[in-house]
């Protein structure tokens, strides 16, 4: 009877967000505030790059304060597609010849494999550590590529580069917020189950199993570094997506989106959550934002407000946002 | 099946093992004595590839392993019930033991669900809880369980059931009583003599990092200066 109310108590909670996200933009216009759409849409792509975060840090116990670099990646990835679009100059001339786009079904995938790339070459040689270590040296990377974009002056160095518009995708204008709100929406739901299959799969055991304890896992015949890498490299690809789409939002791209500042944000977001629950990371992006969007009204100095929450939170609910809301027992993605 | 031939192992510049040598045969069970820090635990640990091997050889079925990493090691057939009940405990009963049955492909006669289920009753109406949520006795046996299910040509058990209530002691040395009698190959380090005598075929005894006697459980029921001197029986 107690395991059946915990459960409806999940169920229920994720099925009445998910209710509330949909009809969100009718909600919005009947409260004549529209900006609502576009603050959601924010909290949608953040709750994308957390999620994917919570891949390695909840399930995987690997702390990455790097993780900015594969949202940034995938932003610069959009913005310079999007640049060479514009400008109708070769993206590379030689020895083929490949042109920019401004096509989301081109530039999207580009952008998760771009990050993903860049997850295979730091997870591989930044997995070979562990704890400190590991922050370290993912914290490191990721300043690396934030010098890189500052220096590069072709595409907006400190600056920044702007995009001329949104992406495109048939039959649809991402122009529209409701429209790019949706398919935020839909992307979301589409990652927060393919990573809920995942977890429970014989390759989330595995890397559940490496939380606890890796020499464990290998002595059961698990050669837990590729497994470890794969999750890292699937991570990775997924906050290139949640950076591609914070591109098109904002339509412009800085390297302050990979400063390790925003890893830290990110970090947060899961830790408010909850780790280890998929969904969590969700509840925290939204608490995050829309703590930020309202205390910042009363000051700038939002932050100093923000730090007890986050304390009590650390505190008094190991489990987060999300443990609370279902109960510690029920809060396993 | 096993051989150990004169391994020695440091753990930094301190010398643990001092040229072990061992032999497990198909079929047999074997046990290592010895008082704590003898060396037991370092031998298990250089056969599973956890602790590099400095010097010697060891071999499973003919094959070297003292050089391959420790996954590698467990997919050649050897399975680990590590010290001190290391179960997953964020992942509930039935994952732990699954995760188990996912690297023996090619295996022959695999150990089913509901074969170590008959062998550990007690796990089967806790297939749903959470590995944290078992009681000691039942961690233990799922570690047994989890290690049979990657159905291993040597099941190696370092400290079963170390700290235990004797009655789920008894279950465990039951356990593996029976797997005896399914012709198991098992190596096991414990401190419980009169159920290793029971199960065990031979015996070996370390002392500082070497092993100082070995041979058949009836020689060593017979010699009481060695278990009283060995052993501190």
């Amino acid at each position: 009877m107690h395991m059946l109310s915990q459960f409806n108590r999940k169920t229920i909670c994720i099925i009445s967000s998910a209710l509330l996200l949909a009809l969100l933009p009718m909600l919005a216009t009947l409260a004549g505030e529209p900006y609502l759409v576009s603050l959601f849409s924010r909290i949608l792509i953040y709750a994308l790059a957390a999620a994917s975060l919570d891949l390695i840090l909840g399930y995987g116990g690997l702390v990455s304060l790097g993780h900015a670099a594969f949202f940034g990646i995938g932003a610069y990835t959009v913005g310079i597609l999007a640049h060479h679009d514009f400008e109708e100059t070769a993206l590379i001339s030689w020895p083929l010849f490949i042109p920019g786009s401004d096509s989301g079904l081109v530039a999207w995938p580009v952008a998760i494999l771009v990050s993903a790339l860049l997850a295979a070459i730091i997870g591989a040689l930044s997995l070979r550590t562990r704890g400190m270590h590991f922050i370290m040296i993912t914290l490191a990377f990721a300043q690396m590529l934030f010098f890189f974009f500052v220096s590069l002056e072709g595409y907006g160095g400190d600056d920044g580069l702007t995009l001329f518009s949104r992406n495109t995708l048939p039959g649809l204008d991402l122009g529209d917020d409701v429209q790019f709100y949706y398919v935020c929406l839909a992307l979301l739901g589409a990652f927060l189950f393919l990573a809920g299959r995942l977890v429970e799969s014989r390759f989330g055991m595995v890397i559940r199993g490496c939380r606890e304890s890796e020499k464990r896992m290998q002595s059961l015949g698990f050669p837990t570094f590729r497994y470890k890498l794969l999750c890292f490299v699937i991570a990775g690809g997924a906050a290139g997506l949640a950076g591609a789409l914070i591109a098109n939002q904002v339509e412009y791209v800085s390297p302050g989106l990979m400063h390790w500042t925003r890893s830290a944000i990110i970090l947060v977001m899961v830790l408010l959550g909850g780790s280890g629950t998929l969904y969590g990371p969700v509840l925290g992006a939204a608490a995050f934002l829309l703590l930020e969007e309202v205390l910042s009204i009363y000051t700038e100095h939002w932050m100093v407000y923000f730090g007890p929450v986050m304390i009590l939170v650390v505190l008094f609910a190991r489990h987060g946002l999300f443990g609370i809301l279902v109960g510690k027992e029920n809060r396993h993605g | 099946m096993l051989k150990v031939e004169q391994i020695e192992t440091f753990y930094g510049s301190s010398q643990a093992l001092f040229g072990v040598s061992l032999k497990v045969r198909a079929g047999e069970v074997v046990t290592l004595l010895g008082r704590n820090g003898m060396g037991k635990s370092t031998t298990i640990k250089s056969i599973m590839g956890l602790t590099q091997v400095t010097r010697g050889r060891i071999t499973f079925n003919d094959i070297e392993i003292h050089h391959l990493p420790s996954y590698q090691v467990a997919r050649q057939g050897l399975g680990l019930v590590p010290e001190g009940r290391q179960i997953f405990p964020n992942l509930t009963v039935l994952e732990n033991i699954m995760v188990g049955a996912a690297n023996r492909g090619g295996r022959e006669e695999p150990y089913t669900l509901d074969e170590v289920l008959e062998i550990f009753p007690r796990l089967a109406e806790r297939l749903k809880n959470y590995g944290n949520q078992l009681s000691g006795g039942e961690q233990q046996m799922l570690a047994v369980v989890r290690a049979l299910m990657t159905t291993p040509k040597l099941l190696i058990l370092d400290e079963a059931t170390e700290g235990l209530a004797p009655l789920v002691r008894k279950e465990i040395w039951y356990g593996l009583s029976v797997l005896k009698a399914r012709g198991q190959s098992i190596l096991v380090i414990d401190k419980n003599l009169d159920a290793l005598m029971k199960l065990a075929d031979r015996h070996y005894v370390m002392e500082r990092g070497a092993v100082v006697w070995s041979g058949e459980t009836d020689e060593l029921a017979d010699n009481e200066e060695l278990k009283a001197r060995y052993l501190g029986v």
